[in-house]
């Protein structure tokens, strides 16, 4: 069940915001929802589920040649480059939870021995700036399947070492680009983009592609995420 | 049989006052989260100001942007469809570029007289061209709302990257007519109560 108040203090925000500039609305009680607040999380469930219905597990998002990668790479989280979180390469274990058969955790080795795909692919942030990059990993859907995850879920939620959170509809996890990704530009991946293990979904907008992370798991129960609790679309696909 | 009285003839159908405010509400609800959506990541040296735009941070004006895309889409499909099926259209033609040459030289000399539920050459043209940024608007933005899902939209806008420059683009023309329509109605103040009321030509 999709949790009722989980954008109320958001879009509270937000609609503050969008009221400045529309005259007649009140904003001034917390406790009571306001409908400005109601509307926005309303049309934003609708359009979750129109998402959803558009979404076509066999399209695939457009591919690029390796010259037209963006160098330098662009760094982006909620806080600045010198603040991400650095995690022990040696002592990482990818914990799983939640609906899945197999949930032993997951060493750094035992990942990169599962079978590997690398795709170039455009990043497009929800601010509107994208770049391209080259990432190299494990097809979710594969992991999925060999953990013995129950697909029939509504979603694959993941936290992260730095406290952000994040989650996805099965059907884009299971999608054949959405990897969790080892490599970036042909190396390891380096603790600003996402070190050890993150998640690279082109078929989405950058914040649903949470890096350094520590948990998976496989739930019905909606388990929203650090920027869509705060009112971003849930879904936010492309 | 008793003489019938001639009814005078409505300047502005219902359908047509409806869709008219509707969309009014729309553009401005669309413009204005947009600009707090550009000033996220500008395509040009200038941001707009946040006292003019809708939203306070991003993902405010993300959210209304994308309720009320809802309304500027069904409420543009009602027009279409009201437009076609009713004859709305047929008054937007014919149209040449010299009638329109003629009529903005006369608009220019204020020699233009206004003509109550006839378009001139100049007016026409506006309409027809805000329309068709109307068109390339929905276009471009569902091409960078859905680029994968919606290819053939983001290829028809030349890719993502020129979508958003495309989707500026028809902005720019919607908000410049905005801004010529709103200044022609404050010189011909006559013309707004029948948008409302739906006016009767005179006899």
């Amino acid at each position: 069940m999709k949790n009722i108040n989980r954008r109320s203090m958001l879009f509270r925000a937000m609609a503050l915001g969008a009221v400045s500039t529309l005259p007649g609305c009140d904003y001034e009680d917390p406790a009571h929802p306001d409908i400005a607040d109601k509307f926005l999380h309303a049309m934003s469930a609708w359009n979750d589920r129109v998402q959803e219905a558009l979404f076509d597990p066999h399209t695939l998002a457009p591919t690029f040649r390796a010259e037209q990668i963006t160098n330098p790479p662009r760094f982006n989280a909620f806080y600045d480059i010198s603040q991400a979180p650095v995690v022990d390469p040696a002592t990482y274990r990818l914990e799983l939870g939640g609906q899945i058969q197999d949930k032993s955790p997951w060493t750094l080795a035992a990942l990169n021995a599962l079978a590997q795909t690398s795709q170039i692919t455009r990043l497009t942030c929800v601010e509107g700036w994208r770049v391209i990059g080259e990432w190299e990993g494990v097809p979710l859907g594969d992991f999925l399947r060999r953990i013995g995850a129950d697909t029939t879920c509504r979603y694959v939620s993941f936290k992260c070492a730095d406290g952000y959170y994040s989650s996805i509809d099965m059907p884009s996890a299971l999608h054949p680009q959405t990897i969790l990704a080892l490599k970036f530009l042909g190396a390891p991946l380096t603790p600003p983009f996402g070190a050890p293990v993150r998640l690279r979904i082109p078929t989405k907008l950058g914040f649903k592609n949470p890096k350094s992370i520590m948990q998976l798991a496989v739930t019905n129960i909606y388990p929203g995420g650090y920027w869509e609790d705060q009112g971003y679309n849930w879904f936010s696909g492309s | 049989m008793a003489e019938k009285k001639p009814r005078r003839r409505v300047i502005h159908p219902w359908p047509l006052r409806l869709t008219h405010w509707l969309n009014a509400l729309a553009i401005v609800m669309m413009i204005g989260s947009g600009w707090q959506i550009y000033d996220a990541s500008p395509l040009f040296a200038f941001t707009f100001p946040p006292l003019i735009t809708i939203g306070q941070w991003l993902g405010a004006a993300i959210a209304w942007h994308l309720a009320f895309m809802w309304l500027l889409v069904f409420n543009g499909l009602v027009y279409f469809i009201w437009s076609a099926a009713s004859g709305h259209f047929a008054k937007f033609f014919p149209l040449s570029p010299r009638a329109v040459w003629r009529d903005f030289t006369a608009a220019l000399t204020f020699k233009l007289p206004h003509q109550t539920g006839v378009y001139n050459a100049v007016q026409k043209l506006l309409y027809l061209g805000v329309l068709f940024a109307g068109v390339v608007i929905v276009i471009s933005g569902l091409a960078i709302w859905k680029p994968v899902q919606l290819w053939f939209f983001c290829d028809l806008c030349g890719g993502y990257v020129a979508a958003r420059y495309v989707h500026f683009f028809a902005m720019a023309a919607i908000a410049g007519f905005f801004a010529v329509h709103l200044l022609l109605v404050a010189m011909v103040p006559k013309v707004l109560p029948p948008m409302i009321t739906g006016g009767r030509m005179e006899p």
